[in-house]
Order: C-alpha cells, then structure tokens, then sequence
C-alpha cells in the first residue's frame, strides 16, 4: 500500500481554546451507533455547537469565517478519554488535516497517527500567537512543516514538536503499519509458537 | 538484568522492529465488542484480508444492550444493526461470540476473566480504553482505536512503541469504609489525568497484596483515567486461585506448568523503573470528584475547591469550567449535595464483591424517595452469582432497580440515560460532560457503597456515617 508522504500541512486555522477537551466533547457517544466512520463529521464537538433543538451555539466551528479550515489549534491533554478513533475520524471527516495543541493524550495521538492527521505540540504561548493571527487573519495561510519542526504564518515561525516515530512515519509514508505488519507474518508465526499459551 | 513484568511480556512478544523504530508486536488475545469493531471488519473486508488468530478473538456485546429488554429486534433499531453486525462478522471469521443466547454476555473487561480467558504474562488488546482493567493478572492489557483493531484482526500484531513503567505502592490497610475505588481516585487526583501519558503503571505494595482479584481489576480499570494506558500488578497465588478451573484457564494436567510459567513473568526484585510513587494506605479517604474529569475528586469531607483557591491560571479556569457545569457551589462541603439517580455498576464496580458489599449495608433501608436508583451486573454471570445469593431481593426491596448486564448508564449508548441536569451518584469511571446520555447531566464518581449511601439518603454522604461501618 503506497501511503502519501506527509511532509506538511497548508491551510488555514481555527482555535478551539480549553484543556482536557475529551472524546466524549468531541464526539459524543451517541453519534457512535454506527458500523461505519462516514458522515461522523457533522456530528464533531456537537453538544458544544448545537443546543438540544439544533440550533447553533457560540462556537468557533460556528463562525463562517472559519469555516473551511483544515488546521485544529487547542490546549493541554487533547484528545483525553476513550479509545475510539470515532474522535479523530470525526476530525478527519469535518475536513481538518491536523492539529497543534499544548500535548494530547496517548491513545488519541496513535490514532490519528495511524488516519495520516499529524498532531505537533506546541507550547501555550505559541498557540496563542498562531491563535492571534488567525483571529485577525481568518482567510490567513498557516503551514505545519514536519521537516523543519515549525509553523509558519504570516511573518513568524515557531518551534513545534512531534514524537520522532510518528513524524517519520508520516513523513515518509508509513504511518499505516497495516502493510509491514502484513510483511511480518511469518515472523508472527514463529514468536507465537514460542508462547505457550498461543500453542496450547 | 533484573526486569520488570512489562519488560518481560513486552520481551516475548516482541516480533520485530519496524522500519519507524516502533516495534511489532504480537496480541495474544483480542477482546472485541460492537462498538468499535465493524469500522475494522469493513476495513478487512476492503483490503481483502483474513482474521489471521480467530480462535485468539473473543467477542462480547456490551455498550448498546438494553437492560430492561431481553427480546429482539431492540427498540432502537441502531442498536439492532451493531449486534446484527457483531454477529454476522463473528459467524464470517469463525470468532467465539458470547452472545446472550449464551449466559456468558457481559462487559467485555468482565467477561474475559471470568472466562479465564486473561492470564499472566500475556498481551491483550480491545478497541476500548479500559483493557487496562486485565493488567490486574499481570497482563500487559492495551486500549486501542479502530485502525488498530484491523491491524489485531488481520495480524495479531500491532505496532507500538515501549512505554516507561512507573511503580505506584500502597502499603497498609486501608481505613474502614474505603475501597479499591477511592485508591484509585487517589492516585489519579494525586498524579493528575495526564500524569501518567507515556506510562504503564505497576501497582505494588502490601494493599495490593492483599487485595482480591476484583479489587485489582478496579484500580488497573481506571488507570488510562490517569493517563496510563497499561496498568498492571504481579501475578502471585491470589491470580493463580482466580483463574483455576475458570473455562478458558490450563487444565489441570498443565496448571503446574502454566503457573510456573506465570511466575517467571513477575518483575524481579532490583528491577528498574522510571520512577516510583509511595502512598500510605491509611491517607486514603472515601474520595468523591466534583468536576467533569476523574482527577478532579475530594475526600469526602472536604470542601468543593473554589477558583480562588487554585494553583495556577489552567488550574482556576478548569475549576470556573468545572463547578459551572456541575452547578455546584464554590467553597461548599461536597456533602449534602443532592442526586437524582444512583448507578451501580461498570466495568469499574460491576463486579460479585460490589454487589455483596452494597448488600451488606443496604439490607433493610429504602432508597429516599424521588431517587432513580438502578443496580446493573457487569456480566450475565454476575447476575446469577448475585441472583443466588438473593443479592437482587436485597437490592429491589431497598428501591434499586435489578437489571440485565451491560455498559447501561456508564456511557448511555443504550436507553438508561439521565435526563437534563440530573446529578448521578455512579460507581462508574468517567464524569465527563454529557457521559451519561444527557449533555447537562451530571456525575459524581465514588465506591459503590457511597453511591449506597448517596440513595438512602438522597445526597452525597459519607457511607461510614450513614451505614455506621466501623470495619471493612
Ligand atoms: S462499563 Fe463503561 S467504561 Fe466499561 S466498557 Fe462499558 S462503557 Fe466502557
């Protein structure tokens, strides 16, 4: 399976402030009774968007200007909670090809990993300047460069930062193990063969 | 080298290194429920491939049972398309269902022990975040998303990176009237939920020893509440005396071998670790959270935290975000809150012992009127257990609802939800906003015996004045 090389990001931003924004604010667990991940975009932050009889709420989402933007800018432990890739598939769907936050919670991170949607680290006060920009410049290009670890935009450029395994696999197109683990099966053959309780 | 059990169990199952420095690793056993399985079955349909283990795949239905109905098709016919899903796929692979037709339904994090199908020194995987509750056989158990559940199902590998192992003592006997519960509300309101990102969490020390098996799996349960996505305790006799004669367990011509086996697996003495976290059971009260995370909890007689009182700018705005959505009163003692509705149940407190526990105390008072108090067994197997033990009776004369096993009002995919702002008392893991199926409800986390205490009296209370416990 040849994977694209994910090497940056282009597009343009739209913050949505607050730390520990869980799986369940993302996606909440209703919209989960589904057997596929298509259509799970309109359903993302929902309850924080919508008021019980659909109607919008104040929401950055919200906002036309922003609309259109593939960039996801947030706090502290994104993407806390539970394991369902409903979350960042939920992201994925709405349109968003990556996010910067403060840091991101575990299991959240491999996952979107694994969907090609980068998620660099940041620190706070350089999320608030790309923040800043883009507030004042909603139509404003920001870039993600996983090769030079930095985002630019307008005049500026900051540090970011990505776990090494991840940005090379995005970089140069593995971050879907699914083809080298299909490679190892023989190996898999042998280390289960050693394990009692896969022999038995 | 002395070695910890995450090593060990990483060692032998480590099938090789990837070309991203990850490694592949091989899922001895692969827990799946309706939820987060389907996306994964189409994606191994699409790409043409086979489950590669079906014998090693176990499946359960869990999330989106009704407890009040037994007969399908389900009300809700969303519900009835992901157990049709379940089904279909399990019978197309050749995968062990245990459907409800079987007796052996549960939550998926109950089932697998009770079947003695979790054991020692083994890797487990489920699309679900709390796998970590089989760490308490000394299992390296990991939650994972969907992506990977296709990965499990056509290789029986995943591609991981090796995590830092933090040990986390508790030595003592804890006070009368605190539980596995509140240890675990502890060390999460002690390390933070992010505290343990990038972390398995061993849990150690003389309170772990002596805890039962069903306490173990509720502390380990919580662990990706602190940010851990492993947590685990070394196997020793109390594991072995669980598992023994259990269906899927070593037979007897081959338990000597299996436990010897289970044993090498222990962390050794000297072993290292990244770092080593002590607590004195004693310290530990009966804990409560207040806010909309696991880490935001209190003893129980201790004041909800004010804004003013915060360390740090994050730390007010949570508690500004927190207390405006519980709706609670800054600076107010916890206690003399008023609920709505009692949950008992989860795979965090789902358990016989719960039950029994809750019985004890409850036996001969009512529930306070207005209450909605509902009793939900983790497993079909639970129910029976308590069912012979007249445990129900007890239960349904103080005014709790005795239902049928399922995830039920821990997440609310199925019909038991809260409605508008209700404040539940629940023995669950997670008081996120709108987590038991209204997007205002509300949730406080504790034992299940203070949410015993919180239905007679109809508000958050202090289960060892309420039931005078003078001994656990
Ligand atoms: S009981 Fe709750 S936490 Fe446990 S598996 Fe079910 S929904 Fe998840």
């Amino acid at each position: 399976m040849a994977l694209a090389k994910i090497t940056s990001v282009t597009g343009r931003a739209v913050n949505v402030p607050g730390n520990d924004i869980d799986t369940d604010r993302i996606i909440p667990a209703r919209f989960m009774k589904c057997v596929t991940f298509d259509g799970l975009g309109e359903f993302l932050f929902f309850d924080v968007r919508k008021q019980l009889d659909g109607t919008e709420k104040p929401h950055p989402l919200n906002e036309p200007r922003f609309k259109g933007a593939t960039i996801l800018l947030s706090g502290a432990n994104f993407g806390c909670g539970s394991s369902r890739e409903h979350a960042p598939q939920a992201i994925a769907k709405y349109g968003f090809k990556a996010v910067i936050a403060e840091n991101f919670a575990e299991i959240f991170f491999g996952n979107s990993t694994t969907l090609g949607m980068p998620c660099v680290t940041a620190s706070r006060e350089d999320i608030t300047k790309i923040a800043a920009f883009t507030e004042a410049n909603p139509q404003g290009e920001v870039v993600i460069d996983l090769v030079k670890l930095e985002v630019r935009f307008g005049a500026h450029a900051v540090k970011i930062a990505q776990r090494e395994s991840a940005r090379d696999a995005l970089v140069n197109g593995r971050w879907d193990a699914i083809g080298e683990l299909i490679d190892g099966l023989p190996a898999v053959k042998i280390t289960a063969a050693k394990l009692p309780y896969l022999v038995a | 080298m002395p070695k910890n059990l995450f090593q060990k169990v990483w060692d032998a199952h480590t099938v090789r290194q990837l070309a991203n420095g990850q490694t592949q690793l091989l899922i001895g056993t692969h827990l799946i429920h309706e939820v987060t399985s389907p996306q994964a079955f189409g994606m191994v349909r699409d790409l043409g491939l086979k489950v590669a283990f079906p014998h090693r795949t176990f499946a359960t239905v869990d999330h989106i049972v009704p407890t009040d109905q037994f007969i399908e098709p389900y009300a809700d016919p969303l519900a009835q398309a992901m157990m049709d899903e379940l089904r279909k796929n399990c019978a197309q692979f050749g995968i062990t269902f245990f459907d409800r037709a079987t007796g052996k339904q549960g939550i998926v994090h109950i089932v697998g022990p009770e079947q003695g199908i979790t054991q020692p020194g083994t890797t487990i995987a489920c699309g679900d975040s709390h796998t970590s509750t089989h760490g308490a056989f000394g299992a390296i158990a990991f939650g994972i998303g969907t992506s990977q559940v296709r990965d499990v199902l056509a290789t029986q590998t995943m591609a991981l990176g090796e995590l830092k192992v933090r040990r986390i003592e508790v030595n003592g006997k804890l006070r009368p009237g605190v539980y596995a519960k509140d240890v675990i509300l502890h060390i999460i309101r002690m390390l933070g939920v992010n505290g343990g990102t990038g972390f398995a969490y061993e849990y150690a020390g003389s309170t772990f020893d002596g805890f039962s098996m069903e306490e173990r799996m509720t502390v380990c349960n919580m662990s990706i509440e602190g940010g851990a996505r492993v947590g685990y305790v070394n196997p020793d006799e109390t594991t072995f005396a669980y598992l023994k004669g259990r269906p899927y367990a070593p037979k007897s011509t081959n338990w000597d071998a299996a436990v010897s086996h289970w044993k090498s697996f222990a962390s050794d003495p000297g072993a290292a670790y990244a770092d080593v976290v002590k607590i004195n059971a004693a310290d530990i009260a009966p804990t409560v959270t207040w806010g909309i995370n696991p880490g935001q909890g209190i003893s129980i007689s201790e004041n909800i935290p004010s804004p003013e009182t915060a360390t740090s700018a994050d730390d007010k705005a949570g508690i500004i975000e927190a207390l405006a959505y519980m709706k609670l009163p800054a600076g107010a003692p916890i206690k003399g809150t008023k609920i709505n509705v009692a949950f008992l149940g989860s795979c965090t407190n789902g358990r016989l012992s719960d039950f029994q526990e809750v019985a004890k105390y409850i036996k001969g008072r009512k529930v306070a009127p207005g209450i909605k108090a509902i009793a939900v067994p983790g497993s079909q197997i639970v129910a029976l257990q308590c069912e012979k033990l007249g445990l129900d009776k007890i239960l349904a004369e103080a005014g709790f609802e005795w239902r049928a096993a399922g995830c039920s009002m821990c997440l609310a995919m199925n019909p038991d939800k809260l409605i508008g702002d209700q404040l539940c008392a629940s023995s669950s893991n997670r008081n996120f906003k709108g987590r038991q199926g209204s997007t205002t409800g509300r949730t406080i986390l504790m034992s299940p015996v203070m949410v015993a205490a919180a239905a007679v009296t109809g508000q958050i209370a202090d289960a060892r004045e309420v039931f005078s416990v003078t001994q656990n």
